[in-house]
């Protein structure tokens, strides 16, 4: 019996084209537009003028704050421009575009084929956690689930919470998308040493990698790669969506519910996506920090779907033409799956760090069905992972009846679409649930202000 | 004695007390309410649109009915004449609040602003605004959805079909601030009615560069300063590549009118050559 | 150039499961009794479906069309089909035709479009007709035909009493009753509610697609027996007898008239079964499963206020 998660959830189908697909490197590019705003929390802050020189790595913005990142440049080059230029969602941002000349280029290439060890393994051993952590704080890693939640934040617990057990997560229950999958074959010493490295810092003795088990090969790889660590565990679980939410991934694993309002420390865990992991090694062991990522460039009419490791601010239409170019009969571009990924107005927009995939879907997928009346099916209801009440929830917030959108408990809402995906009437149910969360979210922090 | 008459006696008693009890209570807890706030109340609008700052009409008429001073209170929603009778009812001066009237800072209508993407969901601004920058290139300008129109309680907004941009009908609108409030953009701005109805605005919110602002929009203000320098009053400023008209400086000359080059500066007054907006 | 994009909120996939997929998953699983009481019924049984059919749709569209002027008005979602369907399954096979036209009337024109159309209702529409028609023409709604004697009779049927009627008068004991023929619906009843075997059949289909969940109708029946054997008196007699059967699995299971959490659903059963049994036992009627739907359905907005799922991370530890 498979583990898995005990409150609702749903089963999309997989649709995924690229499942053990090898990495494929995408060449440099001569251009990157890097954004500062790449992770949840402060803006990194940008001091580069036009005209600087950067090399490959180097701090290009040091973290806002403390729930922030610091952003590194992802080829060598010169700052052609310090300007606004629009995100993929059409909103102007702050960004560096580099560029780099020939010589640039061919620099890159040089040091990237003679790419040493930063540290040797007793180096690494030798270290302690706070030096861990340093390492990863610099290097402006972040959750690359998805979410992009600034890594050392998570690694340095509130006062008075301890992290006992690291969970990993590589379940990938997102239709489509197979990068983390990808890089588990293809990375597995280097994800088992990222996980040894991350229990360090966390200072738990104990970590489960929990995999979905529609990956079996990566299961069967990571258990055997594993083995000689008594204290890492490889879970296989059911495969159920929304897995891969960080509540609903400590349930599935540890079974341990995180309490309403709580952080996930107040069970004593800690999650990691597997994608951190990796980085991790590679900024401990090389010393480089996280400036390329692998993205599932997919979609049923893509010409060469498959898992890209590209540079992070490269341009996402430079991308989607290696993988073919966006085919004839798109009608919708999603950045990460299908069930969380935010639809995009336009492609000419840097990739970021949570850029986890690029998915194409044909106009026939990309509109929605005509809305029916709520049948009161109670579908939405037993399949919502929160055991919240998204008819009610949503109904509320149509109507703007906030405090009662509250009392429902609102803010509870994780956004993985199971209301609106299993819905009969096609209803835009997670619609007004994210307007209500935002809308109750503002109204409780002027509260807090008073 | 018959039945009918045991029934008869039984509820008829029951009524009688019951009527008693009702009327004891009413006298004991009879609660002595101004009588001026009736008549205020009747003086609003009895929207309850919130504008004033209060809960709603009721509340507001006990504050004017117990208020020292007018001052701060002021129903946009009843207009000046009313509050000069509500004035004369407590015995105070009304405030001078100016009377003031919603403006739409866009003109982003089809013909200037293509559309450059679809949007597949429930017609709300506030939705759309979280997704994406819109159905156009231009992340500030109206999205056409409408949340201003179901905002304003007095019926003063509906939606152009041509232009997709909402008309403010400045007879009905109360100055009450609903749709400013209820609109993402923040595009929708408060001023003052002007003297005869008149006003001149910049009907943009555009903040890009000049260029790029004309890339998405034909008649975007692209920032370029003209109207600042054939302002005699020193009304207008511009910041962030987007020229502003103070109204309380604007003496109404309408210079700028005819020199914006996109045709951005809006006026109520019918000029030649110029766009004549509401 | 890429081609023009559509922007909408995540989730961007849908199940495919539509409003008319669940209303035909449960007209198929209505379909074993329906040939069970056209067996049974003969051309009575079929006179009847058909006209409730015709009836229901035709006062669904009309509303639609003309009152509400929805210009689209359509019946492919299937709602009017099941609701006449189930309302023809709660009647005799022999009743008039025009009294089923007045029980279509009533089923869809008051129980469901009066209070808006599909999803509005509070009631279950096809028990209000039934109900309506149980009223007011008390006669020709408990003379119900003997099954196989009438193939080719419709309203002059040679009748009998159910099950249910024989024994609240005491003319059979409930150890007299052939529980196998109860099973096969070899009885007189509604000429939907007999077939206890081929419901059971429709139920466990429903349960296997997973448009109702089990919640409801174990409640329902399980309640049902419980208090019989409480009571002392047969569990299978009762279980067996009358529209039980139907009502738990079908008639309360419908998505607009029950609960929405499985806890308030469990409820909703519960009172389902003791209000059918308390009718059965002490009530004037033999049989009181409509009755206790129809009461059932008018707290669900009680019960959907005031059980509530078990949120995620708020365990009572108590």
């Amino acid at each position: 019996m498979l583990h898995t998660f005990r409150k609702g959830g749903v089963h999309p189908p997989e649709s995924k084209l690229t499942a053990s697909d090898k990495i494929i490197f995408v060449e440099l590019p001569r251009e990157v537009v890097i954004t500062f705003a790449q992770h949840i929390g402060a803006p990194a802050k940008c001091e580069l003028k036009k005209g600087d020189h950067v090399d490959r790595g180097d701090l290009i913005a040091a973290a806002g704050g403390f729930v922030s990142a610091n952003v590194h440049a992802s080829i060598s080059g010169t700052v052609t421009k310090v300007d606004k230029y629009k995100t993929a969602f059409g909103i102007p941002v702050d960004t560096v575009t580099i560029t780099a000349t020939d010589e640039d280029h061919l620099h890159d290439l040089d040091a990237m084929a003679a790419m040493k060890p930063l540290r040797s393994d007793e180096e690494i051993a030798a270290l302690d956690s706070k030096e861990l952590v340093a390492i990863i704080d610099a290097a402006g890693i972040v959750g690359l689930g998805g979410a992009t939640f600034p890594t050392k934040v998570k690694l340095s617990p509130p006062p008075g919470s301890k992290a006992e057990v690291l969970i990993i997560n590589a379940v990938e229950c997102e239709p489509y998308l197979t990068n983390d999958h990808a890089l588990m074959l293809e990375h597995s010493d280097e994800i088992i040493a990222g996980v040894r490295m991350l229990m360090k810092a966390a200072g738990v003795d104990r970590a489960i990698i929990g995999i979905e088990a529609n990956k079996g090969n990566a299961i069967e790889l990571l258990t055997r790669k594993a083995a000689f660590d008594s204290r890492i565990e490889v879970m296989g679980l059911k495969v159920k969506y929304p897995q891969g939410g960080e509540k609903q991934l400590i349930d599935a694993t540890i079974g341990k519910e995180v309490p309403s309002g709580a952080l996930p420390i107040a069970t004593g865990a800690i999650v990691q996506n597997v994608a951190t992991a990796y980085a991790v090694y590679e900024a401990v062991k090389f010393g480089k920090p996280l400036i390329e990522r692998v993205v599932t460039v997919t979609g049923p009419s893509v010409e060469r779907p498959g898992n890209y490791r590209a540079a992070i601010g490269m341009n996402i239409k430079a991308l989607i033409d290696v993988a073919g170019g966006v085919p004839a009969d798109t009608g919708k571009i999603i950045l990460g799956g299908p069930m969380m990924g935010k639809s995009v107005v336009q492609i000419d927009a840097p990739t970021v760090k949570g850029t986890s995939g690029i998915l194409m879907l044909p106009e026939k997928d990309s509109v929605r069905r005509k809305v029916e009346p709520c049948i009161r099916c109670a579908a939405c209801v037993s399949a919502c992972p929160m055991g919240l009440e998204p008819y009610l929830i949503s109904t509320l917030s149509r109507l703007g009846r906030w405090d009662e959108v509250e009392k429902a408990k609102v803010m509870n809402c994780i956004e993985c679409g199971c209301c609106s995906f299993t819905c009969p009437s096609s209803r835009p149910i997670l619609d007004y649930i994210r307007l209500g969360k935002t809308t109750v979210g503002g109204i409780i922090r002027a509260r807090q202000q008073k | 004695m018959s039945p009918i008459i045991i029934a008869i006696l039984i509820l008829g008693g029951i009524g009688i007390l019951s009527a008693l009890i009702l009327f004891i209570v009413s006298k004991r807890f009879y609660v002595k309410e101004d009588p001026r706030i009736e008549q205020i109340e009747a003086l609003l609008p009895g929207a309850n649109c919130g504008s004033c700052g209060r809960s709603g009409c009721h509340d507001f008429a006990c504050a004017c009915a117990s208020a020292d001073s007018l001052d701060n209170l002021m129903c946009p929603g009843a207009g000046e004449e009313a509050m000069g009778k509500i004035a004369e009812i407590v015995g105070l001066t009304a405030s001078a609040a100016k009377p003031m009237v919603a403006v739409l800072r866009c003109n982003g209508a089809c013909e200037n602003r293509p559309v450059t993407s679809n949007y597949d969901g429930p017609r709300s601004c506030a939705i759309l605004s979280s997704l994406s920058a819109g159905t156009t290139d231009c992340p500030y300008g109206c999205l056409g959805c409408g949340d201003c129109v179901a905002a304003c309680r007095f019926g003063a907004l509906h939606m152009d079909p041509v232009t997709g941009l909402p008309v403010v009908d400045a007879e009905k609108c109360t100055g009450c601030g609903a749709c400013a409030k209820a609109c993402p953009r923040h595009i929708i701005e408060l001023r003052a009615k002007g003297p005869k109805g008149l006003r001149v605005w910049v009907a943009c919110a555009n903040k890009d560069r000049g260029a790029q602002a004309r890339k998405e929009c034909s008649a975007a203000c692209i920032g370029c300063g003209k109207c600042l320098k054939v302002c005699p009053f020193e009304a207008i400023t511009v910041a962030d590549n987007l020229a502003y008209i103070d109204f309380e400086k604007c003496r109404l000359c309408h210079k700028c009118v005819a020199e914006c080059p996109t045709k951005a500066i809006h006026t109520t007054r019918i000029v030649k050559e110029t766009k004549v907006t509401e | 150039m890429t081609p023009m994009l559509t922007v909408s909120a995540s989730p961007h996939v849908h199940t495919g499961r539509t409003v008319s997929t669940c209303m035909w998953h449960v007209i198929i699983a209505l379909l074993p009794a329906l040939a069970c009481s056209l067996w049974f019924f003969g051309v009575g049984a079929l006179i009847v479906t058909v006209t409730a059919l015709l009836g229901c749709m035709a006062v669904e569209y009309a509303v639609n069309r003309w009152m509400f002027g929805n210009k689209d008005a359509t019946l492919a979602n299937g709602s009017a089909i099941l609701t006449g369907l189930l309302l023809a399954f709660n009647l005799p096979s022999n009743l008039p035709v025009w009294i089923v036209l007045i029980g279509c009337v009533v089923a869809i024109g008051i129980g469901k479009m009066a209070f808006g159309g599909l999803g509005c209702n509070i009631w279950n529409p096809a028990l209000v007709g039934r109900v309506f028609l149980l009223i007011s023409f008390p006669v020709q709604m408990t003379s119900w035909p003997v099954p196989l004697e009438n193939a080719w009779r419709y309203t002059d049927a040679t009748t009998g009493a159910t099950t249910l009627g024989m024994l609240k008068l005491g003319e059979i004991q409930a150890a007299d009753v052939n529980l196998a023929n109860q099973a096969i619906g070899y009885m007189g009843g509604s000429l939907g509610e007999v077939a206890a075997v081929a419901l059971l059949i429709g139920f466990v289909y429903l349960l296997c697609v997973k448009v109702i969940t089990w919640h409801i109708p174990v409640a329902v029946l399980g309640t049902v027996a419980l208090f019989t054997l409480c009571l002392g008196d047969n569990v299978a007699v009762e279980l067996l007898s009358g529209g039980l059967i139907l009502g738990a699995c079908f008639m309360a299971t419908d998505y607009v008239t029950s609960p929405m959490s499985h806890k308030g659903m469990i409820l909703f059963g519960v009172l389902i079964g003791v209000i059918t049994i308390v009718i059965r036992k002490w009530g004037a009627y033999p049989e009181g499963v409509s009755f206790a739907i129809l009461l059932a359905n008018s707290v669900v907005p009680l019960i959907d206020r005031y059980i509530k799922p078990r949120r995620f991370g708020e365990r009572s530890k108590k």
